[in-house]
């Protein structure tokens, strides 16, 4: 509650947000609005910064990045960075590494997720609400805890720098489980009750029936699914030693360890390379995605 | 999932029902089909997850109970010794720096994202606001942007030497130095990369917030000759209250479990002002293989993030009964 009081600042702006568009002097608002509009370009411009200084510098000559004073954007612009972090990199390989991890993760955890959020939703068994409540509480248990034991099982297995290595763990998700449910038990039981009198099997339904319905549900964790583990640092750490086995996230970081002293344009172009598949993809969808975010709620 | 949306699981709005669904159920399914039969047709659909879940999730938390109690270093013999680890945590220096400097982290990360979120979430609440579709985007961006990423573009940003923002401080009379290698600026430094990665997030989920609470009770609060000011104290914040509660919890918890920006930037340096305790688990667990100190650490961060989360559950019942 403190820190709810603690944002009074904002509320010199709220009134704004707040009133209904009526009566109201109108001169008076639209100052209100400039300002809020300034301040919202000023703050928009340094948030998008980074981004814009990754695109800017990716095209830098080496001269220019290391220039005093710095610049934005180039004065000219060159591929020579874009060709370094090829050969410093097996690059195309990490690319592809990422691409098949995400994507492989993604495409599990999907058809796993889905096929067990229906029976936890739609089918009435005995132990539903022991096994439900189980898995609400594996929700809370961050990946972090379990990494050492996750590796001596992978490593045992001689999963170690393998793709089931990096994907198996993750095939399977509480949240995902959790999330779908919820929109399985959304959907009307009449839906499957006229397949069922025609003796439709449980699967049809769950196939034919029930899953058709809940595509932007799929799409929305799908989507979540793939970012996170792009972008994620720690799990393909953690289970690819060689570096041709690990991802464009974790291929990075190699350029900047210890030591590892590698120009700031090179490593932008990397950098560049790695956001671009999402960045673009988000754009595409980034409407109904921010607002699946918004109205369903997703892990971060 | 990952650490980076700081990541950590927690579903928003979506309270779960506990079995309710049951006493809904029409009656002439039962007709159909025997509870045998109910329970081996679910067993089938739920076989895959609860493989992965069992070997991935629930034997590696049973697994790491035990090891926390051993001296495994990956190899050899494993002795049992007690509550051994346990104290080391507590005791050694370097890891209650850890535990320490977490909580540091946490203290920085999670009111600077969740002011700015809410903020910025009430100016672009206003339907007069132009470009509202562009901000909201723009806003959410850094969110698809890796952490590892974020902390390269930033540690490019503020480079002692050829640094843009170093370069733009100094013009106003600001010396940055070398921030990352300043032993009191390295973790806000860290800890403000994961905010302007995350406060997007928490954005788009107080816009939601803010565009639930029914325009009914603005006019009924404008009838009672409540001023914009009156409002906002009146309506908007009670309703937002928990909201604000479930999404400081959320980023709570994904503060707990910071590592990635710090090991590109600083790697946990320096002289470990930005050691947290995910970086000290990687540390020991997978450089220095002690893996049952590794396991006693990873409880602690394992219970620190249950207790959390259970606060999480509790003001995710009260929002809902607000709403309703």
């Amino acid at each position: 509650m403190s820190s709810a009081t603690a944002t009074p600042a904002s509320g010199s702006r709220a009134p704004a947000v707040t009133d209904p568009p009526i009566r109201r002097p109108r001169r008076r608002m639209r100052a209100g609005t400039l300002v809020s509009i300034l301040a919202m370009l000023a703050v928009t411009a340094f948030v998008l910064l980074p981004i814009a200084i990754i695109v800017l510098t990716a095209f830098k000559p080496t001269a220019e990045v290391n220039a005093y004073p710095p610049t934005l954007v180039p004065d000219t612009w060159t591929l020579d960075n874009m060709r370094r972090i090829v050969t410093e990199l097996p690059f195309s390989r990490l690319v592809l590494n990422s691409f098949v991890f995400a994507g492989g993760v993604t495409a599990f955890a999907l058809v796993f997720d889905s096929l067990a959020a229906y029976a936890l939703a739609r089918i009435d068994f005995r132990g539903r609400r022991a096994l439900l409540i189980a898995i609400i509480a594996s929700l809370m248990i961050p990946f972090q805890a379990t990494l050492v034991p996750v590796y001596q099982l992978v490593s045992e297995l001689g999963w170690v720098n393998t793709f089931p290595g990096l994907i198996a763990p993750r095939a399977a998700d509480a949240f995902g489980i959790f999330f779908l449910r919820q929109f399985f038990l959304a959907l009307p039981r009449d839906l499957d009750s006229a397949a069922r009198i025609d003796g439709a099997n449980e699967f049809r339904i769950f196939r034919s029936i029930v899953l058709p319905n809940v595509v932007p549900a799929l799409l929305t964790l799908g989507i979540f699914t793939f970012v996170n583990n792009w972008n994620d640092l720690l799990w393909p750490l953690v289970f690819t030693t060689e570096q041709e086995m690990g991802t464009i996230t974790s291929g990075l970081t190699l350029l900047t360890g210890p030591g590892g002293i590698i120009p700031y344009g090179v490593m932008m172009a990397g950098s560049l390379i790695a956001i671009l598949p999402l960045v673009v993809a988000f754009l595409l969808v980034q409407r109904r995605f921010i607002e699946s975010v918004a109205t369903t709620g997703l892990k971060g | 999932m990952s650490t980076q949306t700081p990541g950590s699981r927690a579903a928003y709005r979506a309270p779960a029902p506990l079995g309710g669904r049951s006493s809904g159920r029409p009656p002439g399914r039962s007709l159909l089909r025997g509870e045998a039969r109910r329970g081996t047709t679910a067993l089938a659909f739920l076989l895959p997850a609860l493989v992965v879940l069992a070997a991935f999730v629930l034997w590696p938390m049973i697994s790491a109970l035990r090891l926390s109690f051993t001296d495994a270093a990956g190899f050899g013999t494993e002795n049992w010794v007690g509550l051994e680890n346990y104290s080391a945590v507590f005791t050694d220096a370097g890891v209650r720096d850890a535990v320490v400097n977490t909580v540091l982290y946490a203290a920085i990360f999670t009111p600077t994202a969740v002011v700015a979120a809410l903020v910025l979430a009430l100016v672009v609440n206003n339907p007069r606001l132009p470009w509202r579709g562009f901000f909201r985007t723009s806003l959410f961006l850094p969110f698809v942007v890796s952490l590892a990423v974020a902390a390269f573009a930033w540690s490019y940003l503020i480079d002692p030497q050829v640094g843009l923002v170093t370069y733009w401080l100094s013009g106003v009379g600001i010396q940055l130095g070398d921030v990352l290698e300043d032993p009191t600026l390295a973790m806000p430094a860290v800890a403000l990369v994961a905010v302007w990665k995350s406060f997007g997030f928490y954005f788009v989920i107080f816009l939601a917030g803010l565009q639930d609470i029914p325009a009914s009770l603005y006019e009924a609060a404008r009838v009672d000759g409540a001023g914009a000011l009156g409002r906002f104290r009146h309506v908007t914040l009670p309703l937002l209250s928990n909201t604000f509660a479930f999404v400081g919890v959320f980023a709570m918890i994904a503060a707990l479990q910071a590592f990635d920006q710090i090991y590109v930037m600083t790697g946990g340096g320096p002289y470990g002002h930005t050691q947290t305790i995910v970086m000290e688990i990687y540390e020991s667990g997978f450089r220095k293989l002690e893996l049952g100190f590794a396991s006693a650490l990873s409880y602690v961060l394992l219970v620190a993030t249950l207790l959390l989360s259970i606060l999480q559950f509790v003001f995710f019942g009260r929002r809902e009964e607000d709403l309703s």
